[in-house]
């Protein structure tokens, strides 16, 4: 009889975070004072699944907490209550908060009680400002955040024991007879009327329910215990309550006292109690309190809304795919196995007349095979949306605390990238647009003074260019300025005085550790971490990175990633009998050299002059131990100009084999990162070959 | 599987033995994958003598280790009889898979727990940690591997630092 909730949950935090996400949105675009309905509805939809999915699932402290934003959407989409920016904030507020207490339920940890209560009674400030404020929730949620504080206060009080010392009221066991319903009593009225009395909290009891073929739906199988909370309720109130039903069920009314055995016994002794809200009534919700007490005295500080940025980023494990991409896959896979019959069929009275049916037979099966395998990537394409999305929330949280106006523009947000390059991304860009917020944009005085509108731009653009996703952060601020870049890094010993350095070089600086050009620290940026960590996420995910300014106009920060890490174009490349693919994307140039062309240098190996250009020669035969194939061939071979983290040298390999598309497979998941070695890649036929890590090859021949 | 009503001394696992240069070896027959006959491998580089290199199978990319050199015993010609012999290997939460090279697969055993021997101390000059125990079979000693704890990972990378 008992289902497994949980195999929804995965489901239904998805849903929930979605949800919180179309609010967010919503509430930043409505506009003061007026309505847009349609806003609102959608703002309204969240908050209403959110409610009904958490009731289901159990979780009726977002319930709760729901239903009273519930309450004050309600009043504006009805239009009784002004859409004021303040609220609006408290929304905000709401919504961080849901998804905070979400992401704790999410890994059973439990909920921050504190916080939760902030956020209440700041929406209940809201709702109780009102004039039209009506609502009969209202009382009944009052208290419950009462007794919420109550506990809060009390330090190292049990659960159980605080129940105690703040409830009156009454426990009843209602248990009625099979045939209750027949007699035209429906329970739920009287749980209604009960929870007119005071707070009502019901406990399912289902283990008698008998099995699906067995049950009979006109038969009463469940029982409650039921317990009213509240002041000033008599035992009279109660049994008038079930005076029509006294004949058909057993009852048990019991004042709560200090001795009555508090309800959690209850469920020890129950295989399947199911704590739920009397949730398919219209009226009032009843709290459910006793989910929450979970107040441990361990005073987690209310967070601030600084670093739930950081920490929303919920490792999604499952991803949601356009039904039209699976068409598409299906009607591939389709083709693959006809086209696959058809060659089975060629091969199976196979005469030498047939060679041309098989030549086509086998063209159509690469075809499809890439088409394939070109849908099956398609899958894990996500639209850039997913990350900046939350954008506009940022901008607006930060910009009103720097006192700046700011607009946020997006452009090119259905820009497809892998799911794996979206999760990794979201970081780097935060932190570069809160760079831009603050020492970007100047303050609006300052902007009048320097002839520009008052209001700052960002621009947040995503786009294609070859085999790469391009995403620039665009701000029309102060630019960064060169002399003060250079100054500041003098100071600070990072270079030579009488270095110099182009103006590309220059920009770059504000990528090395430890470097700010920030008079003043602020919680937001500034304290010269972070633009190194940026830049070395970035080129992890096989990525650069470029500035742009100009002093007084604005700065362009570009990144370029590739569409996808499972995928790599390679150069492969023979030393001796071994394969090696060389990143297509670190290549800067091939040449063919003899041995005569390589200078020595003592004690620092070997270099080559390229055009002026002492580079650093790198043999792969001997960092690698090849001894295998040839050896007059290293007379003369082939060498590859490779870049690697900002810096140029050349690997000598025997020939040049190829490019290809290789799907990176990692050597780790049977083995052990190598050094020099990325990952590891089948070949045509078969074989293994071994990705060169080009950074990673430089150091290692360094040392 | 074994059967847990019988007591534990009674309990009787089953092996898969091999011959390595004349002595019987043998791995839980558990932990085998699949068997199949020596091919090429691609070199890593930088790595001890006895990973042989890494090979293709279905997909995923394994690493292969000579056992031979692995046990310092003297290396012998890859033949067609030569075989590999794909192991899981657990290690901590996680699970590798990696070949080993042997000369022959002889013979699935089925071995009494109790009579396992455990593995006489050596002294120091010899490591007995990735043994299991020893059994004796038609007076033969066949040496028994812990599979988990001689092929593991970081196993490897700390014998690199031994030699």
């Amino acid at each position: 009889m008992s289902i497994d909730m949980s195999q929804f949950h995965q489901v239904f935090f998805e849903e929930c975070f979605e949800g919180l996400e179309a609010m967010e949105s919503g509430l930043l675009t409505l506009d003061m004072g007026d309505i847009d309905s349609e806003i609102i509805n959608t703002i309204f939809r969240g908050a209403h699944s959110i409610k009904g999915g958490s009731g289901t699932f159990g979780f009726t402290v977002v319930a709760d907490y729901t239903h009273i934003m519930e309450t004050l959407l309600d009043e504006m989409r009805d239009g009784r209550r002004k859409v004021t920016q303040p609220a609006v904030d408290v929304l905000l507020g709401s919504v961080d908060c849901l998804r905070e207490m979400l992401t704790a339920i999410q890994n059973e940890q439990d909920v921050n009680n504190s916080s939760v209560a902030k956020h209440k009674a700041a929406l209940e400030a809201v709702l109780n400002g009102s004039s039209v404020a009506e609502a009969p929730v209202l009382p009944i949620e009052h208290e419950a955040v009462n007794e919420k504080t109550i506990i809060d206060n009390i330090p190292h009080v049990d659960e159980e024991e605080s129940f105690e010392l703040d409830e009156q009221g009454w426990k009843i066991a209602f248990c009625p007879y099979l045939d209750l319903l027949k007699t035209g009593n429906d329970p739920v009225r009287l749980f209604r009327e009960l929870n007119e009395l005071g707070e009502l909290t019901t406990i399912v009891n289902v283990q008698d329910v008998p099995g699906f073929y067995e049950l009979d739906p006109e038969e009463c199988n469940i029982s409650w215990d039921l317990k009213v909370v509240g002041n000033d309720i008599s035992g009279d109130d109660i049994k008038e309550i079930f005076n029509w039903v006294e004949g058909d069920c057993e009852m048990d009314i019991q004042p709560l006292a200090k001795t009555s055995k508090p309800s959690p016994t209850v469920n020890n002794v129950i295989p399947e109690p199911v704590a739920i809200a009397v949730s398919n009534s219209p009226a009032p919700k009843p709290v459910e309190v006793k989910s929450k007490p979970n107040a441990e005295a361990k005073k987690a500080e209310s967070q601030d809304s600084d670093n739930e940025t950081a920490k929303n980023m919920a490792k999604a494990s499952s991803i949601r795919v356009d039904t039209d991409k699976i068409d598409t896959l299906i009607n591939m896979v389709g083709e693959v196995v006809i086209t696959q019959s058809m060659l089975g069929l060629v091969g199976e009275n196979f005469s030498m007349d047939k060679v041309g049916q098989l030549k086509r037979g086998l063209a159509q099966l690469e075809r499809h095979t890439r088409d394939l395998q070109q849908s099956v990537m398609n899958i894990r394409m996500l639209p850039i949306s997913f990350v900046f999305s939350r954008f506009p929330r940022l901008v607006h949280d930060i910009s009103s605390k720097l006192d700046k106006k700011i607009v946020l523009k997006l452009v090119g947000e259905n820009t497809e990238v892998d799911k794996a390059v979206v999760e990794l991304i979201n970081d780097p860009l935060v932190h570069l647009i809160r760079n831009s917020l603050d020492h970007g944009i100047e303050m609006p005085a300052d902007r009048v003074a320097a002839g520009k509108s008052e209001t700052g731009t960002i621009e947040l653009k995503a786009y294609h260019r070859g085999g790469h996703i391009v995403i620039e952060i665009i701000d029309d601020g102060r630019g960064l300025d060169k002399d003060k870049l250079l100054s500041k890094a003098i100071e600070k010993g990072l270079i030579e005085e009488n270095n110099l350095l182009t103006e590309k070089q220059i920009f770059e600086l504000i990528f090395m550790p430890g470097f700010s050009t920030a008079e003043q620290i602020t919680d937001i940026s500034g304290r010269g971490v972070g633009m190194d960590v940026v830049r070395r996420n970035i080129q992890s995910l096989g990525g650069n990175i470029e500035i742009v300014s100009e002093l007084g106009k604005g700065t362009t920060i570009a990144i370029h990633l590739p569409l996808t890490l499972a995928i790599l174009d390679g150069q492969s490349v023979a030393v001796g009998d071994e394969t090696y693919i060389v990143p297509l994307v670190s290549i800067i140039e091939s040449i063919n050299i003899t041995e005569r062309m390589l200078n020595k240098v003592a004690g620092k190996g070997e270099t080559f002059r390229l055009r002026n250009e002492y580079l650093p020669v790198i043999r792969m035969r001997k960092i690698f131990n090849v001894h295998s194939g040839n050896p007059t061939k290293s007379k003369e071979g082939v060498l590859v100009v490779v870049e690697g983290q900002g810096e140029l040298c050349c690997l000598l390999v025997d020939e040049l084999l190829g490019q290809q598309q290789v799907v990176i497979k990692s050597l780790e998941a049977n083995y052990r990162r190598v050094e020099g070695v990325s990952g590891a890649t089948i070949l045509g036929d078969g074989s293994v070959a071994l990705i060169l890590d080009v950074p990673g090859l430089v150091r290692f021949s360094t040392r | 599987m074994t059967t847990d009503v019988q007591s534990n001394n009674s309990r009787v696992e089953q092996f898969l033995t091999f011959q390595l240069a004349d002595e019987a070896y043998g791995v839980e027959i558990l932990k085998v994958q699949e068997i199949r006959g020596w091919e090429a491998v691609r070199i890593i580089p930088n790595t001890p003598a006895f990973v042989k290199g890494v090979l293709n199978l279905r997909g995923s990319v394994v690493p292969i280790i000579d056992l031979r050199e692995r046990f310092s015993l003297e290396h012998c010609e890859y033949s067609p009889k030569t075989v590999v012999i794909v192991l899981c290997v657990e290690h901590g939460p996680n699970q590798f898979v990696m070949g080993i090279v042997a000369d022959a697969v002889s013979d699935v055993l089925d071995i009494n727990l109790a009579d396992i021997k455990k593995s006489p101390n050596f002294g120091s000059k010899i490591d007995t940690r990735y043994m299991r125990g020893m059994h004796v079979y038609k007076k033969k000693m066949i040496m028994l591997l812990d599979v988990d704890k001689l092929l593991n990972p970081d196993e490897v990378e700390g014998i690199e630092s031994l030699v």
